[in-house]
Formats: C-alpha cells, structure tokens, sequence
C-alpha cells in the first residue's frame, strides 16, 4: 500500500461520499416534514441521469444547456411525484402513503426498463468534467475533485434557505409541528413542494456528478444509492440536513476504506450501509446529530 | 394506605419544565382527582405515572414498588391502567375484541398453543370470553357487543373505554378526562357509573377533569396543578375556596 | 330466494360442495387428466404465491408493520432447499468451480425437513434484524428489510462455497403431485388463520389499530412486533422451498427486491387485512402476470404494429395498477373483511334489489 494508492482512495472516498450526501440532503428533508421515506428519490436521481444522456446524445445541446434542463426536468418530475402519489394521501392512513412512495418507486423503474430498455446506456462526456488533473501523485477527473467542493456549497446554501429566509421557517415549523403549522396559516402545499424542488435539485446535481464518475446508466442504478442514502440520513440524525451531508461522508469513506484494505471483501461493499443502519439503531438510534422526539400521548 | 406515590417528580422536555417536583399520594379505594388550567401538566403526569415518558428527575411507587421508567405494558401488567383524552378504542374491531384484547395480557398459553387450538388455550379463550361478556353485561354493553367501536355514540364509546381498561384487571384506574364532550345529564350518568366500578370492583380512581361539577361531586380528594407545580390539594370545599386556586382559573384581578 | 337459502345447513352443503369441486379439480390435473404443464406451473406458482402474501400480509396488514423483506426470506428458504436436497453425488457437477463447503458437501435431508429447516431459519434471521429495528419506531424496518433483501442476495453471490454464487444451483429434485404446493398452501392458509383468530391474532391487529393504546393495556409492543415479524418470514421461507423445488434451480437473481413488488400487489388488491383477500388476489395476480405476457409482444392491428406493446409494457402495466389501488382503491377487494356466504349472499340481495326482480314478499 502506497501512500499515493491510500491517497487516490481517500479522495475516492471523499468524493463518494459527497455524492451520497447530495442524496441524503433530499431524504432526510422529506422526511422531517412528512415523515415519509420517499423511496422514489433514487428513481429521480436515476431519470436525471437520464435526462442527461438525452438532452446531449440524442438532442445534441451543448453541456452547460444540458444542465440546465436536467435540473429543471427533475424538479418537474419531483414535483409531480409528490402531486400524484403523496399530496391525495396525506390524511390517510399512514401505510398507504408508504406504498404510494414504494409503487412510485416501482413504477418509474419499469417506466424507464419500457422506455429505455434494461440495457446499460453511456453517460454523455463531458470533456471538462472528465478531465483528468494530477494532484501530488494522485490523478483525479475534474468531476471527483469537484464534487466535494459543489456538495459543501450546496449544503450551505440549503442551510441558508433553511435558517434564513421565510420560507426556510416556514419548513421548520413544519417538520417539527405540522398540525399547529398549518393552524398558524402556513402554506403547506408551499412548503412540501419547495421541500421536493430542493430534493430534486440535489439529486440531478448529483446525477451529473455521478455520471461522469460512472458513465454507466440503466433503470435500477438508483435503488442501491438510495436505499444507502435514506442511512446514511439516519446515521446522521434523521431531519438534520448537516447530519445527512456528514452520514453521506462516513457512509462514503466506510466503503472506500473496506475496499481498500479488505479486496477480498469488494463483493459485500453494499452490505457496509446496512450494518451501519443496525449499528446506528442499536447504539444512537437518533443519529449523530439528530434530537430525541418525543411523541404527544 | 396509599395505592400510588409520585415522589418529587419532574419532567422536562428540552427546555420546557412541563411537571415540577411533583408530590402526590393516593389513598387505595378512593376516588381522587387532579385539575388545573390547560396545559397544566396533568396528562403529563399520568404519562409519566403509566410510563409513557421516563421522569427526568423522581420516582413512581406502586404498591410499595417502584415502577419508575418501566414500559406501559409492564404497568399495566403490574395493575395500573389507563384511559385517554381523546378516546383510543381499537377502532375498526368490534366492542367485544376490544375487551378481549385487554385480556390478552394475562394469558399463559403461547402463539403455537393458541394456534393449534390446544385445550388448555381453548380453556383459556373460553374463560376470557365468559369474562369480557359479564363485563360488558354488568356495564351495560353486552348487547353492543358485536358492533365496531367507532360506529358507538359518543358516551358509550368513553364507557368502552373505562371497560377496556377495567379487563385488564387493573386496581387503579387513570382516567384522562372522561367526562369530556358530555353535557350534564351525561356528566351525571359517569358519575354514578365510576362509583358504581368503584364500589363493584374495589378500585382506586384517579381522574383528570375539568368538568368542575363532576370532581366536586365525586372526588374525595383533589390536587391542583398550575404550570407544572402543585398549588392546593385537599377536600372539594377545600380548593374550591383556595386563593391560588381561583387565581390559577380565573386570573388575578388588576389593579384598577 | 336468498333469505331462503341463507341458513346453516345450505351454508354447510355449499362449503362441501366447494371443497369437493376444488379437491377434483386439482386431482384431474395432477394425473394430467385435464390441462398441461404450463397450467399446472402457474397454479403450483399461485399456491406458493398465496403462502408468501399471506405472510406478508400477516405483517403488513393484519400488525400494521412495513416490511419489504419478502424476497430475503424467500431465498434463506430455496436456498436451504436447494443446498441441502440435491443428491449428494451430484454436488461435485454443481459446484464445479468453488467446491461445496465440506460440512453442508456430506449433509443431503429430506425434502420436507429441509423445507422446514429453511422456514426456521428465516424466522431466526428475522429475530435478529427486527431485534434491533423494532424496538424502536417501525418507520424503519422498511429500509431495513428492503437492505437485508439485498443484502442476502449479495450474500449469495458472493458466499460460493454455500450457495454456489452466481451460477446458482441446479438439479433440486422436484415433485412429483401438485398436492405438495396446494397441501402446504392449505396448511399454511389453516395456521395462520388460527392464528389470527386467536388471542396473539387480536393482539397484532390491536397494534396495527392504535399501537400506544396496545401498549397501554399490556401488550409488549416490542414482543408481538418481533413475533408477527419471524412468523411471517417463517412462511416466506417456507414458500422459497416450494419455489425451489417448483423450479428446479435456484440463483440469486431470483430474488431481487422487486419480487416484494409482486406481493405488496397482491395483499393491497386482495385487501390488506383479508386472508380470503389474498388467497383470490394471489391467483388473480400470478395468472394475470402471465397471462399478460402478450403485452410484452408487439401487437400487429389491420397489418400496422402498435408501438406501445414492447417488452416492459407488462410490468409498467402492473406498478400503475398498485398505484391506481392505493390512490383510489386501498381497500382491496375484501378490505378488513373475509369472504363468507353472508357476504356473497347480501351481494346479491343489494343487486336483485336494484334491479326490482325476485326476492320474497316483504
């Protein structure tokens, strides 16, 4: 082991891990004001890539457009998700809402299997994303080396929205009452919808990052981001957006880290994030950042 | 002899102090109760009394055991049980499964013994059967007992409520404002019905109220809460003519 | 007429008539008297399908839990089957690149030990994860359960000395009488009715119903939880065994999560706390599944070919069908309710009276 090798691996890492945290932001979002798993977030992140390969492959729109109409494509797609499956059952019962958000979920990959087939498809190339730079030895794509950098100033932003504008208030009331919120005249609608909008931003922004890491896209690649997402959220303390941002790093080094000093191990990668899950609930069930809630008798 | 001791109980939820070093001690066989403006702290109380929520600080003697920070279930199991403000019957059952089910907690047999229908289970089901229906018979029920609790009139559906928690074999009963959305002459008929199980059933009651009428005319003790601390506590006429009291209820009068 | 028939005599002709019917048509087509092979699979596929919703249903209908562990379970129960009932001398041919684990290489078992060794097993596995994921809220036990499923999968192939990875494993010895998958099923339909007619059954739906009011008249959430939770992974397990006998091999990619998919359809349709809900949704749903297979092939009207048919339109069909029943129908067929004659009978009444014909004079 070198200590270029364990160098690459830690960048590798980091990276990971920031995408993971980009996910994250949008699940433990929803899922503080809703306190529904949108099981079908993986999905939007799946379409986004999506979207990317033909907005540039097929419509042949120069990169920076691309982007553009991804992220907006995403958060219509968020948006109407959270229209038809969530908002007709939100006073019903609570079982029903979770499997609305699974047949979501069910339904937009075997929408995206009929329309794309299963085969894998190429995530388009972006020259300046993919391009390789050298950093003391370790040789990184633009993409990688970003990807942190973008997942810090996301997670800033998203902090500033929260904790500094109206709206952002008007989310926090919510999450934590969403009875009294709605009795004190908040827009309710308002505020989910926002909630999803920035969800689904988060997701394509991670999709793009994501694709150009790994160009390989086809209709179920984003069960298994999601499912280790929706943990690294609970190991960061479900409802808390940094708590997410830094479960999504642990989560990302843990499985670098495993792959890079256990190979013979590579295979169980995946399996990381759920011992992570059962870890968490057996010692610190209310994640590292996350505060005790009580439930009103 | 006292049934239940709350001993210096405080309960705090982050930075709210919602009960403040809590004293009470009720008398076995009597009917007592707890008032004090909304938002008082008096569900909070019995939250913490039937272990819903673990005491920040103090402790909870039952029958000279401490039954401090154990979960509902053990409580109930130990002979306390509850009912609740805003009625939680088991809706979509029927009245009888609802009182079978609070028999459930003194069954011997196990899963596989009751599915296979082995005659000590079937021994056992018929029994809890015989008494949930006598139950019901001597409450007044029995002939609801096929319905589903939720299509209940109101006043009976609270009745159910006391019924189920009494199947538990309970000795002290907690009842959380059980007198609320009636109107007098049904405020009347509960307050005959809770002597009536006192009496029948050796119990010791501890209610929450606010309909004055009803705790005047049934309690033999009463304990006053106001912001989470205990104000007065003694007879009817007692409080009733305690100065703190008023002033908790009613407000302090202004200098003019 | 219907209020002359609906009395308990005419109600216990009919369950014997009923039974019978059934019972000679499953021996008709066991000695191949009537139908082939191809019906047969899908009604053996239906009754192994009926055993896994149902304990899906056990869990997610009748305690109230969320789990989406289905298709785990499934597979420790195929793979116990397959691992253990393959004739030792063919070991070596099946594990020919990994060599079987030496200890699990001499062990061969009956078929109907080993199917009831891998139910227990699942029921074992079932204890430990909902050990730590039940104690809490159940909010999690469907990240948790939808993870371990994909987790056993990448378990499987991986662990090739056990499960031969992903190659799979050939050769499970079948059986030779339909009454293998319908007898289990029976029993299995039988036990878990018991079982929610019991005691423990009232407890479990006192859960689902008000789980702070259970808990407050002396039921341990945390003991009836994890007990609903192991008893329903129990009869998943038992239905992989039957699965893997049905088909002869196993391998992991049987088993993807989207398998859960399948029964989450069935136990909504039929109505998630009915037994006979679930019975008549698994054969609905499993024949549909095949019969719609056609929507997979392209579909030529008057010589022009219809662009929506193309494989994958099938499934696109079914996840729409779940939405459509959850936003507008989410009681199913049956609901709460189980089928009786009362409610055949009361059926009728409500649609002779619509109509204005028969009935007696009032």
């Amino acid at each position: 082991m070198t200590i270029e090798i364990f160098m690459q691996q830690l960048a590798n890492g980091i990276s990971i891990g920031s995408l993971y945290a980009l996910l994250a932001i949008g699940y433990t979002m929803v899922y503080g004001i809703l306190r529904l798993i949108n099981f079908a977030h993986g999905d939007i992140f799946m379409m986004a890539a999506y979207f990317m390969v033909f907005s540039i492959i097929n419509f042949k729109l120069p990169w920076y457009v691309a982007i553009v109409i991804v992220i907006t494509a995403s958060v219509a797609l968020g948006v109407l998700l959270e229209k038809t499956a969530y908002k007709p059952l939100r006073d019903a019962p609570r079982m029903s809402i979770m499997i609305s958000a699974i047949g979501a979920s069910f339904l937009l990959e075997n929408l995206a299997t009929y329309l794309f087939t299963g085969v894998p498809k190429g995530f388009p190339d972006i020259k300046i994303l993919t391009k390789s730079v050298s950093l003391g030895g370790v040789s990184l794509s633009i993409a990688t080396l970003i990807t942190p950098f973008v997942t810090l100033i996301l997670l800033y932003v998203v902090l500033f929205i929260t904790n500094k504008t109206k709206i952002g208030m008007a989310m926090r009331a919510v999450s934590k009452d969403f009875e009294t919120a709605k009795l004190m005249g908040i827009n309710i609608n308002k505020v989910i919808s926002t909630t999803f909008i920035i969800g689904s931003s988060l997701a394509a922004i991670g999709a793009i990052l994501w694709g150009s890491k790994y160009p390989s896209i086809y209709p179920i690649m984003g069960v298994m981001p999601g499912l280790k997402c929706f943990i690294a959220a609970v190991l960061g303390g479900i409802g808390n957006t940094t708590g997410a941002v830094l479960g999504g790093f642990i989560l990302g080094m843990a499985e670098i880290m495993l792959v890079t000093f256990l190979p013979s191990l590579t295979g169980y990668r995946d399996a990381i994030a759920f011992i992570i899950l059962i870890v968490v609930l057996l010692v610190k069930p209310t994640g590292l950042l996350g505060e005790k809630v009580t439930d009103k008798v | 002899m006292s049934i239940l001791k709350i001993n210096n109980v405080t309960m705090q939820f982050g930075g709210v102090t919602a009960v403040n070093n809590l004293n009470i001690e009720v008398q076995e066989g009597k009917i007592e109760a707890l008032i004090g403006p909304n938002g008082a702290g008096k569900t909070t109380a019995f939250n913490v009394i039937t272990g819903v929520y673990s005491p920040t600080k103090g402790n909870v003697i039952y029958k000279d055991e401490n039954i401090t920070g154990l979960t509902p279930d053990k409580i109930t199991k130990k002979g306390i049980a509850r009912t609740f403000q805003n009625i939680r019957l088991f809706k979509n059952l029927t009245v009888l499964d609802n009182i079978l089910i609070a028999n459930h907690l003194r069954l011997n047999s196990n899963f596989l013994s009751c599915t296979l229908r082995l005659p000590w289970s079937n021994r056992e089901e018929r029994q809890m059967r015989e008494k949930s229906e006598m139950l019901l018979d001597k409450l007044g029920l029995l002939g609801l007992k096929n319905e589903t609790a939720h299509s209940l009139p109101y006043g009976e559906q609270r009745k159910l409520e006391i019924a189920r928690a009494l199947a538990t074999d309970a000795k002290l009963l907690l009842l959380d404002e059980p007198a609320a959305g009636m109107n007098p002459s049904e405020t009347m008929e509960l307050s005959s019905f809770i002597h009536t199980i006192r009496d029948e059933f050796n119990l010791t009651i501890f209610m929450i109220e606010h309909h004055m009428d009803l705790v005047m005319e049934i309690s033999e003790k009463i304990y006053v809460l106001d912001f989470g601390q205990l104000i007065a506590k003694g007879s009817a006429n007692e409080v009733k003519n305690n100065q703190r009291v008023i002033e908790a209820y009613l407000g302090v009068e202004e200098d003019a | 007429m219907m209020d002359k028939l609906n009395n308990k005599k005419t109600k216990l002709y009919m369950n014997i008539l009923l039974i019978a019917l059934f019972a000679a048509i499953i021996i008709l087509l066991d000695t191949d008297t009537i139908g082939d092979n191809y019906i047969r699979r899908v009604l053996n596929l239906s009754a192994i399908y009926t055993i896994v919703s149902l304990s899906m249903n056990l869990v997610n209908g009748f305690t109230g839990l969320f789990s989406l562990g289905q298709a785990g379970f499934m597979a420790i129960g195929a793979y116990t089957v397959a691992i253990f009932t393959v004739p030792l001398a063919e070991r070596a041919k099946i594990f020919y690149v990994v060599p079987q684990n030496p200890v699990l290489a001499q062990i061969e078992l009956p078929f109907a030990i080993a199917l009831v060794l891998g139910g227990l097993l699942a029921a074992l596995i079932a204890v430990l994860i909902g050990m730590p994921v039940l104690r809490l809220k159940s909010d999690y036990l469907a990240i948790a359960t939808l993870g371990f499923s994909e987790i056993i999968r990448i378990i499987l192939t991986n662990a090739k000395s056990i499960s031969n990875g992903a190659l799979g494993i050939k050769g499970i010895p079948q059986m030779p009488t339909m009454w293998v998958f319908f007898g289990v099923a029976i029993l299995s339909v039988v036990l878990i009715w018991l079982l929610i007619d019991s005691s423990y059954g009232r407890a479990f739906k006192a859960i689902r119903e008000d789980e702070i009011a259970a808990e407050a008249m002396g039921i341990s959430l945390f003991k009836h939880k994890v007990m609903s939770f192991a008893i329903g992974a129990f009869f998943a397990g038992i239905g992989g065994g039957l699965l893997a006998s049905l088909l002869a091999t196993v391998d992991p990619k049987q088993f993807y999560f989207t398998v859960t998919y399948n029964f989450l359809l069935i136990i909504v349709l039929g109505g998630m706390g009915s037994i006979s809900g679930t019975v008549i949704a698994s054969f609905v749903v499993t024949a549909g599944l095949e019969v719609l297979r056609f929507f997979d092939d392209p579909l030529t009207l008057f010589g022009v070919t219809i662009p929506i048919f193309r494989p994958g339109f099938r499934m696109v069909i079914f996840s729409l069908l779940l939405m459509l029943l959850v936003l507008f129908f989410r009681n199913g067929l049956l609901g709460q309710k189980e089928l009786s004659w009362n409610l055949i009978f009361d059926w009728f009444k409500r649609k002779s009276k619509r109509t204005g014909k028969g009935g007696t004079a009032q």
